[in-house]
């Protein structure tokens, strides 16, 4: 991409959208709330969106699936899913699964 | 309560969230380098999207050279959840004038609104309630940038071999494990992380929105059987 243009209408379109959705109601002065259906979808909205990102990081090696010991992305992806599950704490995931990818790579 | 003393309450109540914020933003501006972000742009990046999880999800899209209008949308929908955020301070604000409805509505983040707003539903509320609003805000706000541009000069200094682009995958991992508290939203992962790897190799990382979508209508399924 060209610097300086292309990021930066990339990062402005993204903030308008961003404070467009932040500003929505407010502008609204409370006098509209949201649909029931919304607020019941929503909180798969990043479940079904990051796993999406994150799945194939893990499985596809160069594009082909890989669950082999020799994919240290998928074991040490696997470690850090325990961690988060187990203690719920974002720096301690994060560790975990480094020192995993490390030591297996 | 004046709104001096309303603004320091507002940022006595962030404060402890700058704690595990400030990490976060130095990981990110480490990996917005990493995606192949300049530092200038990822630096300015945190001012002007402004939200934590949006700014691993563009720097990641970017750097595996996601069309624009793909990296747009998946930012408009990870970001959704701040309308029920504005939904809730709405009747709080509105009776002010427009330059702080905006300048609120800028800074309300995930963790803005989680400080603030035991204070703004507390009764009777006070007329400088805002600045409440405004104090958490505000110190996030400055917190945040101060760890992006940590994180960015940190990041510049690093050896490129450390495989330091496979902390975006761990972040997620941390964001959405301490999510998946029921078996719809087991089921929303799944699904999507199954279409995800499926149709990995449709261009333009398309299957990415499919896979969401996926996820968003196993979640829905699981929970309308659930409540039967």
């Amino acid at each position: 991409m060209n610097w300086p243009n292309t990021w930066i209408w990339l990062w402005l379109i993204c903030g308008l959208i961003t404070f467009a959705i932040r500003y929505s109601f407010i502008a609204l002065e409370g006098h509209v709330r949201p649909p029931g259906w919304f607020v019941r979808w929503l909180p798969f909205v990043p479940i079904a969106a990051l796993t999406a990102l994150t799945a194939p990081e893990l499985l596809l090696v160069s594009g082909k699936l890989d669950l082999g010991a020799d994919n240290p992305r998928l074991w040490a992806g696997l470690i850090a899913i325990a961690v988060a599950a187990r203690w719920r704490n974002t720096l301690l995931t994060i560790a975990g699964g480094f020192a995993a990818f490390w030591l297996l790579r | 309560m004046t709104s001096r003393s309303a603004f320091l309450l507002g940022v006595r109540a962030l404060l402890p969230m700058l704690l595990g914020v400030a990490p976060f933003g130095v990981i990110y501006g480490v990996v917005a380098l990493q995606s192949g972000i300049p530092p200038l742009a990822a630096v300015l990046m945190s001012s002007l999207v402004f939200a934590g999880s949006a700014q691993f999800l563009l720097a990641q899209l970017v750097g595996a050279g996601a069309p624009a209008l793909l990296s747009v949308g998946a930012v408009g929908l990870i970001n959704l959840r701040h309308a029920l955020y504005s939904a809730s301070v709405a009747p709080v604000l509105a009776a002010l004038p427009r330059r702080w409805k905006l300048l609120l509505a800028y800074l309300l983040t995930d963790e803005a609104y989680a400080a603030a707003i035991p204070h703004l539903l507390r009764e009777p509320r006070s007329p400088q309630a805002h600045w409440i609003l405004f104090g958490a805000g505000f110190a996030l706000w400055f917190g945040w940038q101060l760890a992006t541009l940590a994180g960015v000069l940190l990041g510049a200094q690093l050896p490129a071999d450390l495989g330091l682009d496979f902390a975006l995958p761990l972040t997620f991992i941390a964001i959405v494990v301490p999510l998946i508290d029921s078996r719809a939203r087991l089921a929303a992962a799944l699904a999507a992380g199954a279409v995800a790897v499926l149709l990995a190799g449709l261009p333009y990382k398309t299957g990415l929105f499919a896979a969401a979508l996926a996820g968003l209508a196993a979640g829905a399924f699981m929970q309308s059987r659930e409540k039967r």
